[in-house]
């Protein structure tokens, strides 16, 4: 009985183990009668190649494991950018969808059909070349918004230069905090004595209040660095000081959003949909405003149908930002698994690491988002 | 639990030995990599994914290029026919590993043979097809007419894991200049975003930049400056550990180098049979066992010389009548004030 139980598990994992065995072996052998070694010690090595964009100090001279950092910053940064935009984009247009209005609805219909219809590689090249075609060369752009500009070499736009950020810092997070427990408290009061604050005010006003008193007391201080034109041969020019957001980084930003969002947005229809017309009726008839029963009633019972198929979607995005490779935005497939790759020709530890990273990534994902879904489900009282 | 997977492990390990013992055997004998070309009835060999003269498609799919060149020079030693080569356009960044996973048997892709590329990563470099150097283009209209006009904050494009990555580093570092390097997968996206400004210059081995020079929307917007800021011997590679198909390789090149030398032509051949020179004959196959060490017929290099010609011949047909490169430069023979120089077939 226990043997018939275990027998097939047995003879399953044995499996996985011989095959896992054989590759290991077949591999071992082939490197060795090629003479390549394998380990991990080229990660200390100088990587003699330098980044275009960076968020943390690195030059050539620093190592391949800070060249690994520094594309996998990169990959953070575009798909952090892209998850933001992407749902807020979603939303709009899922909601959008469900518009009586003709027009609208029209609209974000053919907006979803469009955008997820054409392959996303595709979508990254026509923003890249056509953003790059269509952007001033730097001596012919025109100041935006009184501080930046916009140029075929990027968006250049003030760079702040902090006095003791670290104070700054702190009062960030120590405001966070104290919304965090003043919600609690208003959450209480509500419940127990039906008493309504003005939640989001107060925690905006607490969020600006108490950093901005770091300026006055806490000897925190910033100024700005402004972009200027400079010329680099006769026809060729440059902006020297600000930052400089490559063109790379906007048109994967864009192309990524785009594309993503039309998935968001049919998960948000649908979520939206499945909640019975019944649920908003009776909703209605006990006095709650359109607005109040979107919140309190659609929302929260829309949203454990949305979440599930978006982090799926936050997956997607994370993973496709590794296009970037083909538009030179330095990302950790661009960085690790190309050039140092190549460099090294350490390619069966580079692909084992990089494969790593993208699960730890997506693991922490899915596992957040199941977090969040968790928190926001109904409580059965 | 742990018993058995020692008892497993000694299985996995006993079929391996097996498995070692009968390939080990069989290498012995005869080179792997040929007994699969011949079995297959193609060379597999790794090209770039397009760059005039070297390695280049047209629209119905047929390449050439003296790159290509030296792998129909191959398939006509080991298959007697120069067209018998299945083509693998590759990226800068996938050639290694396509060679060295056994995708292609030859390298034959404007590829730099450097010390850490033959001696670290499993690969062997078995001559040089041109010899060459890294240079940069500028747009004529900007005035630049020398690297000393360089000014910090320039911005350079150029394609992933190239050794033209390392040296634009060395290169800006010594010249204590600023840059921004915009490296790129694939050489088409490079000169398509140099050709936007996207970037002040455009660096790569001056022959990549020739070549690319003539895919450019208007050619004679750019100038390839005259500064050359490196050593690029090109040649062609191929896995390290069958040495039987690496002087296959190696000898079919130096075959068509040293028929130049004794003026043997696609054309005259046939007479250089009965030349009363032996070096001559030696390399029309018509004296001497030339062949046998690699396991091939007397023929072989008779046939490249015939099927694809002399390396003056390849390189007129592929680099100088296209207008790529007209002067030899350092790629003329040895007798001719150029440095192309092989051991002798003999
Ligand atoms: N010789 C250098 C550079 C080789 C290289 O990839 N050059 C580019 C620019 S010329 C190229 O081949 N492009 C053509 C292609 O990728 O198809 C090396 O071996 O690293």
């Amino acid at each position: 009985m226990k043997l018939k139980k275990i027998l097939p598990q047995f003879l399953t994992l044995l499996f996985i183990v011989l095959i896992f065995g054989f590759f290991t072996m077949n591999a071992q052998e082939n490197m060795d009668t090629r003479g390549i070694e394998f380990g991990f010690g080229f990660l200390k090595q100088e990587a003699s190649f330098d980044i275009q964009f960076s968020l943390i100090d690195y030059d050539g001279s620093k190592s391949y494991a800070r060249a690994y950092l520094v594309g996998l910053l990169n990959t953070l940064l575009v798909s952090a950018i892209g998850i933001v935009l992407c749902t807020i984009l979603g939303v709009v247009i899922g909601v959008a969808r469900l518009s009586p209005n003709y027009l609208i609805n029209r609209t974000a219909s053919v907006y979803i059909e469009f955008f997820r219809n054409i392959p996303l590689l595709l979508q990254i090249f026509f923003w890249y070349f056509a953003a790059l075609r269509a952007l001033p060369m730097p001596e012919d752009a025109s100041l935006l918004l009184g501080t930046s500009y916009m140029t075929i070499k990027g968006l250049y736009t003030p760079a702040p230069i902090w006095n003791n950020f670290d104070v700054f810092l702190i009062s960030l997070i120590v405001s966070l905090v104290i919304i965090f427990f003043f919600n609690r408290y208003a959450k209480r009061k509500q419940e127990d004595a039906g008493i309504q604050y003005p939640k989001f005010l107060i925690s905006l006003a607490i969020f600006v209040i108490i950093p901005a008193f770091t300026f006055i007391f806490g000897g925190v201080d910033l100024q700005w660095s402004f972009p200027e034109l400079k010329q680099l041969a006769k026809t060729s020019f440059t902006y020297e000081g600000g930052v400089g957001i490559p063109p790379e980084l906007i048109a994967l930003t864009l192309a990524l959003t785009l594309y993503t969002a039309t998935f968001i947005a049919e998960n948000v229809r649908a979520g939206i949909q499945g909640i019975g017309k019944g649920q908003k009726e009776a909703a209605a008839s006990i006095g709650l405003t359109p607005g109040q029963v979107l919140k309190l009633v659609i929302m929260p019972q829309a949203l454990r149908i949305i979440i599930p198929p978006t982090t799926n979607q936050y997956l997607n995005l994370t993973k496709n930002s590794s296009l970037a490779a083909a538009i030179a935005y330095p990302d950790l497939v661009l960085v690790f698994a190309g050039t140092a790759m190549m460099q090294t020709g350490r390619a069966i530890e580079i692909v084992a690491i990089t494969m790593a990273t993208y699960l730890t990534i997506s693991l922490s994902i899915s596992l957040f988002m199941n977090w969040y879904n968790k928190s926001i489900a109904i409580k059965e009282k | 639990m742990f018993k058995y997977l020692k008892q497993l492990t000694s299985l996995v390990a006993m079929v391996a030995v097996l498995f070692t013992f009968t390939t080990e055997t069989m290498a012995a004998k005869k080179s792997k990599t040929l007994k699969n070309t011949q079995k297959k009835g193609f060379v597999r060999c790794g090209v770039s994914q397009g760059l005039p003269g070297f390695s280049n498609a047209d629209a119905a799919g047929n390449w050439t290029g003296v790159d290509v060149d030296v792998c129909r020079a191959v398939a006509a030693a080991v298959l007697g026919d120069a067209s018998k080569v299945k083509y693998t356009p590759l990226s800068a960044k996938e050639r290694f590993t396509a060679l060295t996973s056994g995708e292609i048997d030859i390298l034959s892709r404007n590829t730099t043979w450097t010390l850490s590329r033959d001696a670290d990563i499993g690969l062997t470099f078995v001559g040089v097809n041109f010899y060459d150097g890294q240079g940069f283009m500028v747009r004529k209209s900007s005035g630049i007419t020398s690297t000393s006009q360089f000014k910090n904050g320039i911005s350079a494009c150029t394609n992933i894991g190239t050794t033209t990555e390392l040296n634009m580093r060395d290169f800006f570092n010594s010249k204590g200049i600023s840059y921004t390097p915009v490296a790129f997968e694939k050489a088409d996206e490079v000169v398509a975003a140099y050709d936007a400004g996207r970037c002040d210059t455009y660096t790569t081995d001056k022959s990549g930049l020739a070549a690319q020079r003539t895919k450019m929307s208007n050619p004679d917007e750019h100038i390839v400056l005259p500064e050359t800021i490196s050593k690029e011997p090109l040649g062609p590679v191929v896995r390290q550990g069958d040495s039987v198909w690496e002087d296959i390789v190696r000898w079919s090149l130096n075959t068509m180098i040293e028929a130049e030398e004794y003026g043997i032509t696609s054309g005259n051949a046939d007479m250089m049979k009965s030349s009363d020179n032996p070096a001559i004959k030696r390399l029309v196959g018509a004296e001497g066992e030339m062949g046998a060490a690699f396991g091939l017929d007397n023929d072989w290099n008779y046939r490249i010389i015939t099927q694809v010609g002399n390396y003056g011949e390849s390189y007129k047909r592929n680099i100088a009548d296209t207008g790529i490169l007209p002067d030899r430069g350092p790629n003329e023979l040895w007798t001719k004030g150029g440095i192309l120089y092989v051991p002798p077939s003999r």
